[in-house]
């Protein structure tokens, strides 16, 4: 398959020398769900608005939809469909006033336009609303008309840059049933940045951590699980030697990662489902008392905490990105 | 052609949020009221003073009001690309291929259409209250339109020092210091030959003289062409120059972003 977004070590600093990119790569296969996760100040808005043609990098280079951000942008942005964080619409305008000046913008205008606005405004549940004013819009409303705007002149490939922020339970999950309808019939390329991990592994075929401005690690949601090697295994212990059942634990094969904090047990096992037997054996010919066993899968939560979870705390603590 | 509907769409917006803001309406529609009504009373003397010669006060001051307030409306034009800021509209617009010049030209468009309304309403004021339109209609038209050209102008500039400055408080800033010097350093208010000789020369380079001067000379009196055309040909390359420096502001901001 061929790449519909292709970064390559795109770097920028924004006065006084805050790198938000510091030679980031990335590549997305046409039609596809591209997740990019990180902490706040990573780099993933900025990554987007460099994509977006929105500024330009100190240094690299991008090519969307096959044409390059920085000799073509406008070309670019006739071929992307942005949905920003915050929401785009004009709030004195109605609906289908957003739409209509939205779609001009676009060179698109007479009965082709009209026809597209009102295909959009009842696609995406707005038909009622469309002569309101966007602001008397509810949240998830406002967030629709992003995307319909973001949609309307069709787009190969579409940016959503944090869609279900604010958002409540029910609006998001409507909102992931949109998205995933978007990239299975029509096959758009999407770009997706969260801060929601199970947002990224329900819809993101693949995934890249964001830290410092770079890409940490990349793969399926399945990969980057694995690749922690193993389920967690937590055994409560009644009483008696916990070291001697951590030793014998150690002993078992297939289990790593041993550790003994206050009466519990944890460790790594590559299938947790087929160690506990073994290890229940080993902790009972050790004369050690069990009193619960809990074994978890991991997460796509221990996956960004290994990769981004050192910074994650420090960079929270810093403004979003540089917003301009 | 898809340059002139996108910045038709930009202009549609600026008269969408005056006609659905009733308070915004209100103002805009009372203020060209006050103000002549205002500065008629303050300046009611004006003729008194020995050596004017510019007939009745109205007449005279007419024009002044009409062009101080096309500065004064047009001024504010970057308010709202600083507010479209925040709220993530201009991020939007820039993102989509729309022509940069149009969003500029767009809100000029629609200064230059409130201030051609609120001229309309000072000079129908002006004639219940006895002002003698010696240029008649055509005359009158003239006045408007140079209202217009200089609104054009200072709206680019208001929405260049807006993506240049991006903070309500700079704008305000800029409008505040520059709408009272420049009134006061044109013949608005005072008749030419009245004021300092320093005043004078300035004067001469004052974009807001330039229409008070071509304004009076085509309404209020027998027209001289050469003064009303060169004013005008002044005017309007200085809405081109003031267009093409705010468009360019547009890439400036998104370099900063």
């Amino acid at each position: 398959m061929t790449a519909a977004i292709e970064a390559i070590d795109l770097k920028k600093t924004y006065p006084p020398g805050v790198a938000a990119l510091d030679g980031l790569s990335m590549s997305v296969a046409t039609g596809t769900i591209f997740g990019l996760l990180g902490p706040n100040g990573a780099g993933k808005s900025t990554t987007v608005r460099v994509l977006s043609t929105l500024t330009r990098p100190d240094s690299g280079s991008a090519r969307v939809a096959g044409i390059d951000v920085l000799a073509d942008p406008i070309g670019v942005r006739r071929a992307i469909g942005v949905v920003g964080q915050k929401h785009g619409g004009a709030p004195e305008a109605t609906g289908r006033e957003n739409l209509i000046s939205h779609g001009e913008f676009y060179g698109i205008s007479g009965r082709e336009l009209r026809g597209r606005v009102e295909r959009s405004l009842e696609r995406f549940g707005l038909s009622d609303a469309a002569d309101r004013p966007v602001k008397t819009y509810s949240g998830g409303m406002q967030r629709r008309l992003d995307i319909a705007m973001g949609l309307l002149h069709r787009p190969a490939v579409l940016f959503l840059d944090e869609p279900t922020t604010g958002l409540d339970p029910e609006a998001r999950v409507g909102m992931w049933r949109e998205i995933e309808r978007l990239a299975a019939e029509e096959q758009m390329t999407i770009l997706i940045t969260t801060h929601y991990m199970d947002e990224a592994d329900r819809l993101a075929a693949r995934l890249a951590i964001v830290d410092r401005g770079r890409i940490v690690v990349e793969g399926t949601a399945a990969e980057l699980k694995s690749a922690l090697e193993g389920d967690r295994i937590e055994i409560a212990l009644v009483d008696g030697d916990g070291a001697g059942a951590q030793l014998a634990l150690e002993r078992v094969e297939d289990v790593g990662e041993v550790s003994l904090t206050a009466g519990m047990l944890y460790a790594r096992a590559r299938d947790g489902g087929a160690a506990i037997p073994a290890v229940l054996a080993a902790l009972e010919s050790h004369g050690v008392r069990v009193a619960s066993v809990t074994m978890a899968r991991p997460s796509l939560d221990d996956v960004y905490l290994r990769h981004a979870g050192r910074a994650f705390q420090e960079a929270d603590s810093q403004q979003e990105e540089v917003a301009p | 052609m898809t340059a002139a509907r996108q910045t038709w769409q930009v202009t549609l917006r600026g008269i969408r949020v005056l006609l659905r803001n009733p308070a915004y309406l209100g103002i805009t529609l009372t203020q060209p009221i006050i103000w002549l009504l205002l500065f008629g009373a303050l300046f009611k003397a004006i003729t008194k003073i020995p050596g004017f010669h510019g007939g009745s006060y109205i007449n005279f001051l007419t024009p002044g009001i009409v062009v101080m307030l096309a500065v004064s409306s047009a001024g504010w034009s970057g308010m709202g690309f600083i507010e479209d800021m925040a709220a993530g509209v201009l991020e939007r617009e820039l993102v989509s291929p729309v022509w940069r010049g149009a969003l500029n030209a767009g809100t000029v468009l629609y200064s230059a259409l409130v201030v051609s309304l609120q001229s309309v309403l000072i000079v129908l004021l002006a004639l219940a209250l006895g002002a003698n339109y010696v240029g008649g209609v055509g005359g009158v038209l003239l006045l408007i339109l140079v209202a217009a050209l200089l609104a054009a102008a200072f709206s680019s500039l208001s929405n260049g020092v807006a993506m240049l400055a991006r903070q309500r408080e700079a704008l305000i800033g800029a409008v505040s210091f520059v709408l009272l010097p420049l009134t006061f350093l044109s013949s608005a208010l005072m008749q030419q030959s009245l004021v300092p000789a320093w005043i004078r020369a300035v004067a001469r380079f004052n974009p807001v003289n330039w229409a008070v001067e071509a304004g009076r000379s085509a309404a209020m009196a027998h027209i001289d062409w050469g003064l009303v055309l060169s004013r005008l040909g002044l005017l309007v390359a200085l809405v081109l120059v003031c267009a093409a420096l705010a468009t360019r502001a547009f890439s400036a901001y998104q370099r900063s972003l």
